[in-house]
């Protein structure tokens, strides 16, 4: 790893950080055989209880489990007073330049983003111009990737606002946390995130279409082979609503319904975790087997709320996410409280220049690529990787962008070798609706191999239960 | 609820229940080739068992001779067998898996720990004592499965879907189970009511978990039809077509829709003929007869619950 990574638990001087004392001193005096052994327990728990991700590209339904590291991740109560703050100020104005988008376009006007920017982007919907949704919500749960670099200020690193995941596991995390170390919570005051799923629902039912007093609201999956299967069960379980799929849904007359065994019953929040291109054959792809025809056409007459919105993935997109902090200001009138990481835009020419000539300092996405799939990591990367991925630039330089390698906070965990520093992230969940909240704490990813700063599930990375501590 | 979560619910307790009753009807057969006999008799045995379950052509795509050690590698552990007792643990768990959000933790739970031990087991040998280990084993599982759903589930609809599924794969199995007999010979030189009939007959009553019961029932010595009367007519034993088809019959009446009343009319009928039917009317059509008819009658009533609630016909 970098030396110049901030590490969460230890500083500078090597001395263990005020928040991470107590901690410490536990796992000093705990026998390590114990650990160990709780360790094991905690895997043959997790599958156990089936959860579990399906991995794209092996055999079918092949599924595995996410590891997971029993040293927390712990947040001073400070810290996170002041990114809960940036967090609920950045996704505001995130809803706020959605509805802009789709209705008056003002900061387009204003010249603050280039029109072809965002209405030449891929993720631009032209069928939502106009569109009133309930609230003007758009991103009703946002997703946002936080990481500290430098001397441990936080950065965003994207905005996910489209079908955002991995909910279920900073609250799984959090039960097994309490049912292998339950003495750790008498001695640290965690703040609790168990009541997430209430919140969610309430957030749901809070959007329905006006005019609906009790709302149905299902969570519509993909089906059971869908990587995220395991999340999408245990949400619609922990609200208490139907799981549906595109087959058990249908529109009649700008209704829509579900099948039930008693006949049709109407639906009026669909809480989705498919991609707008799938939603409805009848305006996407036409081959979606996943969808529902029709649902647009009910979505734009009012009666039944897409959550999120279609068309989010115009404020989330890659290559809007260096304008973030000029939304803020725009519809805000704030100064951004959470920076952004640099970026180079690689379809303007200037950027693309430096990019080229800096390859092996900086990382390179793909702006519409997501899960670590289609990147490069210049320092890590070989001669021939780069070469091969400037040829892949030079070809579309549009499909991509550039940001400088940050030395990721490191945060001690579990190895074969026994306890060492590894790379880490954090995505807390932001739920808009009547009002923005979010549960303190998220989803702690980690990257298990050395030096690594993927931290994705999908490329070998773990997770950590998230603590913020109340005082 | 949804019709197609019903579905799932319906098949996980099908599979659940087929798998249980497939180790019964191999461990009939494994029981009766205990029996002093000469191959022929064995082989006709596994050949009767593969006809009732319907798998005979399959099993000889597969497989060149009709041996004990074939048949029960094919039944127990051949994934290409879609009704071996493996695939039948997997597909309970997969529909389990498609509504594990309906599902009670404990429920889905006990329904993975089965699939992940069975995918991780294979037969050592085909020593008689470790096959029969293994029906043990899955009746052992589908006996928590059903504990765990008594114990944790919610009494509502889905509850009946789950509970239709269990009696009419339950009645379909009995049946065949019972149908076994017929197509066994016995051996060279031995007479019906002789001892290698009294120990089909036993072998038969075992695998149902009958023998003490009928004991108890009757204090007597075991005769075909007294068996045939304990397994289609008697409604305290849980096992026999009639309580399947009166549990049936309740739980149609409780999941009731606007399109099942002509479903729920003929469960009633067959209910109805249980009830009141007498086993020297079954003897007289023949009780092969009887079962294939019976067979029949399940089959429609199936495809009629599917057709009701299953695969909506909602637009």
């Amino acid at each position: 790893m970098s030396a110049t990574s901030y590490d969460e638990m230890h500083a500078s001087d090597g001395e263990v950080r005020e928040h991470y004392r107590t901690f410490a001193s536990w796992l000093a005096r705990t026998p390590s055989d114990r650990v160990a052994h709780k360790r094991a327990e905690a895997d043959t728990l997790f599958h156990r209880v089936g959860i579990t991700f399906t991995v794209y590209g092996e055999d079918a339904g092949t599924e595995r489990l996410i590891p997971f590291d029993i040293v927390p991740r712990i947040i001073p109560a400070n810290e996170w007073k002041h990114l809960a703050a940036g967090l609920k100020q950045r996704v505001r104005a995130l809803n706020a330049f959605t509805n802009d988008i789709y209705h008056s376009q003002e900061i387009l006007q204003a010249g603050r983003i280039p029109a072809e920017q965002v209405l030449c982007n891929g993720q631009y919907r032209p069928e939502m111009q106009g569109i009133d949704v309930p609230g003007s919500i758009y991103a009703h749960i946002a997703g946002v990737d936080v990481v500290r670099a430098g001397e441990g200020e936080f950065y965003v690193l994207e905005d996910n606002l489209r079908v955002p995941s991995g909910v279920s596991y900073m609250l799984e995390d959090r039960r097994m946390m309490m049912r292998l170390f339950p003495e750790l919570f008498a001695l640290h005051s965690v703040a609790p995130v168990e009541h997430y799923p209430d919140l969610l629902l309430e957030n749901l039912r809070s959007v329905a279409p006006s005019g609906v007093n009790d709302p149905t609201v299902v969570l519509l999956t993909p089906g059971a082979y869908n990587s995220a299967y395991f999340e999408h069960a245990f949400l619609a379980q922990q609200m208490g609503i139907e799981l549906v799929e595109g087959q058990d849904l249908f529109v009649d007359d700008e209704f829509v319904y579900m099948r039930t065994t008693r006949g049709p019953q109407r639906v009026d929040v669909i809480y989705r975790r498919i991609d707008d291109d799938f939603l409805d054959p009848l305006v996407f792809r036409p081959d979606s087997m996943l969808g529902i025809p029709g649902l647009l056409a009910a979505y734009r007459a009012g009666r039944v709320t897409v959550a999120n919105a279609i068309g989010t993935g115009v404020a989330d997109d890659k290559s809007i996410y260096p304008y973030v902090p000029e939304m803020i200001r725009f519809y805000l009138g704030e100064e951004p409280l959470l920076s952004n990481v640099p970026t180079f835009v690689l379809r303007r020419p200037e950027d693309l220049a430096y990019t080229l000539a800096h390859l092996k300092d900086l990382v390179v996405k793909e702006v519409h690529g997501a899960g670590g799939y289609g990147m490069l990591i210049g320092p890590a990367a070989s001669k021939a990787e780069l070469e091969a991925f400037r040829q892949r630039i030079l070809r579309s330089p549009e499909k991509y962008i550039a940001q400088p390698t940050l030395a990721l906070s490191a945060c001690p965990t579990f190895v074969d070798a026994g306890i060492a520093p590894r790379h880490i992230d954090l995505r807390p969940f932001v739920l808009s609706g009547r009002e923005v909240t979010l549960v303190p704490g998220g989803l702690t990813r980690v990257a298990l191999r050395e030096g690594s700063l993927v931290v994705n599930s999908s490329q070998g990375g773990g997770t950590k239960d998230t603590w913020v501590l109340e005082r | 609820m949804l019709s197609r979560t019903a579905d799932h619910l319906y098949w996980m307790a099908r599979y659940t229940e087929r798998a249980e009753n497939l180790a019964r009807m191999l461990d009939v057969n494994s029981r009766m080739s205990l029996l002093p006999q000469g191959t022929e008799i064995l082989e006709q045995g596994w050949i009767a068992t593969l006809t009732i379950i319907g798998l005979m052509d399959l099993f000889r795509q597969r497989y060149d001779s009709v041996t004990s050690s074939n048949v029960i590698a094919f039944m127990a552990f051949d994934r290409e067998n879609p009704l071996s007792i493996c695939s039948c643990v997997h597909a309970a768990r997969e529909n389990a898996r498609a509504v594990r959000g309906t599902l009670t933790s404990e429920i889905w739970e006990t329904l993975n720990a089965t699939w992940l031990e069975m995918r991780g087991t294979s037969l050592r040998s085909s020593s008689e004592a470790e096959v029969g280990n293994f029906f043990e084993w899955v009746k052992y599982r589908s006996h928590v499965a059903r504990g765990v759903i008594q114990g944790t589930m919610l009494r509502d609809e889905a509850w009946h879907f789950t509970w239709l599924g269990t009696y009419l794969e339950r009645a379909d199995s009995t049946a065949r189970i019972l149908d076994v007999k017929y197509h066994l010979l016995l051996p060279r030189g031995e007479q019906a009511g002789g001892a290698a009939d009294y120990y089909q007959w036993s072998a038969l009553l075992h695998s149902v978990s009958a023998f003490e019961i009928y004991r108890r029932v009757y204090r007597d010595l075991i005769t075909p039809r007294r068996v045939a009367e304990l397994l289609v007519l008697r409604d305290d034993m849980p096992r026999s077509l009639r309580r399947c088809m009166s549990q049936v019959h309740m739980h149609l009446q409780s999941v009731r829709n606007a399109q099942s009343a002509e479903t729920e009319r003929r469960a009633g009928e067959l209910e109805a003929s249980l009830h009141f039917g007498r086993i020297e009317s079954v003897f007289e059509v023949g009780l092969h007869e009887y079962l294939v008819r019976f067979l029949g009658q399940v089959r429609d009533l199936s495809d009629r619950v599917s057709r009701d609630f299953l695969v909506s016909a909602a637009d």
